[in-house]
C-alpha cells in the first residue's frame, strides 16, 4: 500500500506543516523562525524615497533599512548568533501585508502608517516619523489653504489613506471637489504637473520627494494646513510578544541615545542617493516628541 | 498558512465615506460592464469594417487596414492607456482644454473605451478577414454572378456566413475585454480591480477583496460565454462549421 502513504501526505503539502507554537520553552514566533533558519527576512519598499527604496545600484537603502539594520544587530545578540542572514524581499503597498502574515517576510521597513485598523492584522514597531497630509500645489495657482480648493479637480493616489481624509473634510469644510487617482505618486505628481489637477493630497514628505526630483522644484509649493497625522512604523506580526519586545527596546534605545538625530539628518537633511537631492525635511514637533517618547499608538 | 478569513469586512463602513465595502464593489462591477460594453460597440463597428477591407480588392485599403491592425496590436495594451490618457491630450490643445474642463471621470472613460475599443478592433479585424477568408471563392462568384454590386455582396453573401464562423473566437475576444478592462484601474477609472485592491488596501483584508473580484470575474466572463453560445446556436446555418459542430455532438 506504498500509494497511501502519498496520500496521507497531501494535506500537508498542500496545507504546510501543522504549526506548533511554543515548542521551545524559550523561543517563540519569529525568533524562533529566525533561529531555527538561521536566516531573517526583510521587506523593503522600492521607491518609498528616502525610507526605504533602490539606489542606483539597485540596493534597498534609506531610513527606515537603517532603522531596521539596528533590529538585525539585536536580534543577533540576543539569539548569540555569529551570523545572520538577512534576505531581502521587495514588497508593494498591495502585497506587504499578506506577505507579512504567511510568514515571507519577517520585518517590513517601508512607509507604513500605523492605524488602528491595520493593528487588527498586523503589529507595529515604535513610530519612527510623523507625517502630515496636506496638499502640494503650483505656486501661480494662487491657492493658500485647502478650503480654496473648492470646486477644483485634486489628484491623489489610488488605495492611500489620503481618499477618506479628503472625503471626510469635504464634509466638514462643506466644500465640493472633484478626484482623480493616480496608481502611484509618479503618476498623480504628473496629472498635477499637466495642470489636470490643481492640487495633489499626499503625505508631506512624499510631496517633498516627488517635488525635489521634478526639472522645476521653485514651481510648486506644499500648503501649511494638515488634514492629519500620521505615525510611520516598522511592521512584524501580529501576537508575538518577544519580538515586538525586541523591536522597540532596539528602536527605543536608538531614539533615548539621540543615535536617531544623525540617522534622520543622514536622509532627509543630506544629499541622498541616487541624484544627490536634498529633501531639506527639518525635523517636525510631531517627530520630536515621537523620539523623546518612542510608542506605538497607531492613528484612528 | 493560518489566515482569518473575515468575510464580515464587506458590510463594514468605508471610512469617511458613509458608504459600505460592498457597495463600492458594486459600483466597480458597473463601471466594468459599462467600458466592457461600450468598447466592445466600438471594436465590433470598427474591427468588422477594418476585417473587411483587408479582404477587399483595393490594394490602398488593403494597406491602410492592414496598419491599423499592426499598429494597435504591437502596442502593449497597458502602454497605450497611458498613451490616450495622458500623452494624446497634450498634443491636441482643444482635446487638452476639454479633458480639464470636464469631470475627471467622463474623461478617463472616454480615454478607457478609445483604448480598449481600438485595440480589441484590431484582434476583431483579423477574425473577420479569417472569417471571410475562410469561405469559399465560389460564393463571391455566385453573388456577382446574381448581378450584385460588391458592397451587395458583402452585405447579403459573405458577412452573415463569415460572422457565424467567427462566433466562437469572437466570444473568446469579448471575454478577454472584460478583463482587459482592468487594465483601466492604471489611468485611476473606479472599476473592479481597481475597487478591490482599494478595499484591500483600507482594509488590510486583500484575500477577501480580490476572492470577491475572481468570482465575479468569472460570472460575468461566464455570462458572456453562455449567452454567446446561445445567439451561435440560434443562428446556426445546418451544413456550416458552426451548425455541424453542434451537430456532431451527442
Amino acid at each position: 500500500m506504498k500509494h497511501l502513504n502519498y496520500y496521507l501526505l497531501l494535506p500537508v503539502l498542500i496545507f504546510g506543516q501543522p504549526t506548533t507554537p511554543a515548542l521551545s520553552a524559550e523561543l517563540t514566533g519569529t525568533l524562533k523562525k529566525i533561529k531555527d533558519t538561521g536566516q531573517i527576512t526583510i521587506g523593503h519598499r522600492e521607491s518609498s524615497i528616502p525610507f526605504s527604496y533602490l539606489d542606483d545600484k539597485q540596493q534597498p537603502v534609506g531610513y527606515a533599512m537603517d532603522l531596521c539594520l539596528k533590529i538585525v544587530e539585536a536580534v543577533k545578540s540576543e539569539l548569540k548568533m555569529s551570523s545572520l542572514k538577512v534576505n531581502l524581499q521587495p514588497v508593494t503597498s498591495a502585497n506587504r501585508i499578506p506577505l507579512m502574515q504567511n510568514g515571507t517576510i519577517d520585518l517590513e521597513c517601508g512607509s507604513t502608517t500605523n492605524s488602528v485598523t491595520r493593528q487588527q492584522q498586523v503589529s507595529f514597531g515604535p513610530t519612527y516619523f510623523v507625517i502630515n497630509v496636506t496638499a502640494a500645489v503650483k505656486k501661480k495657482s494662487g491657492i493658500q489653504r485647502l478650503a480654496d480648493l473648492n470646486g477644483k479637480t485634486i489628484s491623489t493616489t489610488s488605495g492611500t489613506t489620503s481618499v477618506p481624509l479628503l472625503k471626510h473634510y469635504e464634509k466638514t469644510a462643506n466644500i465640493g471637489v472633484k478626484e482623480i487617482y493616480g496608481k502611484d505618486h509618479a503618476e498623480s505628481f504628473l496629472l498635477l504637473s499637466q495642470d489636470r489637477s490643481a492640487a495633489f493630497i499626499m503625505d508631506d514628505i512624499l510631496l517633498a520627494g516627488q517635488i525635489a526630483n521634478t526639472r522645476n522644484p521653485g514651481d510648486y509649493v506644499i500648503l501649511k494646513e494638515s488634514l492629519r497625522q500620521e505615525p510611520y512604523s516598522m511592521m512584524l506580526r501580529k501576537d508575538d510578544t518577544a519580538f515586538k519586545a525586541l523591536v522597540d527596546n532596539a528602536i527605543g534605545s536608538v531614539m533615548k541615545s539621540g543615535e536617531i538625530d544623525k540617522i534622520y539628518a543622514k536622509w532627509f537633511t543630506s544629499p541622498i542617493p541616487p541624484k544627490g537631492i536634498n529633501l531639506n525635511f527639518t525635523q517636525t514637533a510631531p517627530i520630536k516628541e515621537a523620539f523623546k517618547n518612542p510608542n506605538d499608538k497607531g492613528v484612528e | 498558512m493560518n489566515y482569518h478569513w473575515n468575510w464580515g469586512v464587506f458590510f463594514q463602513e468605508v471610512p469617511g465615506g458613509g458608504e459600505y465595502y460592498w457597495e463600492l464593489i458594486v459600483a466597480g462591477i458597473g463601471w466594468t460592464l459599462a467600458v466592457s460594453v461600450c468598447a466592445f460597440l466600438i471594436a465590433m463597428a470598427l474591427g468588422s469594417v477594418i476585417g473587411t477591407l483587408r479582404t477587399t480588392a483595393n490594394p490602398w485599403l488593403q494597406s491602410l487596414a492592414k496598419g491599423w491592425v499592426e499598429f494597435f496590436r504591437n502596442i502593449p495594451l497597458l502602454v497605450q492607456m497611458f498613451l490616450w490618457y495622458f500623452v494624446v491630450p497634450e498634443l491636441i490643445p482643444p482635446l487638452k482644454r476639454w479633458v480639464i474642463e470636464v469631470d475627471p471621470g467622463t474623461a478617463q472613460f472616454m480615454a478607457a473605451i478609445v483604448c480598449l475599443g481600438l485595440f480589441t478592433s484590431a484582434r476583431i479585424a483579423e477574425q473577420v478577414r479569417a472569417g471571410i477568408q475562410s469561405l469559399s471563392s465560389g460564393q463571391h462568384l455566385a453573388g456577382q454572378a446574381l448581378g450584385l454590386t460588391t458592397l451587395q455582396v458583402y452585405r447579403h453573401v459573405l458577412l452573415p456566413m463569415a460572422f457565424r464562423i467567427i462566433l466562437p473566437p469572437l466570444t473568446s475576444e469579448s471575454m478577454n475585454l472584460i478583463k482587459n478592462s482592468s487594465i483601466a484601474l492604471t489611468i485611476g477609472l473606479a472599476e473592479l480591480t481597481f475597487r478591490a485592491r482599494e478595499m484591500g488596501e483600507y482594509t488590510f483584508n486583500f484575500f477577501e477583496a480580490f476572492t470577491a473580484a475572481t468570482v465575479i470575474y468569472i460570472v460575468i466572463a461566464m455570462t458572456v460565454n453562455r449567452a454567446l453560445a446561445y445567439v451561435e446556436r440560434k443562428t446556426a446555418v445546418p451544413g456550416f462549421i458552426a451548425g455541424e459542430s453542434r451537430q456532431a455532438l451527442p
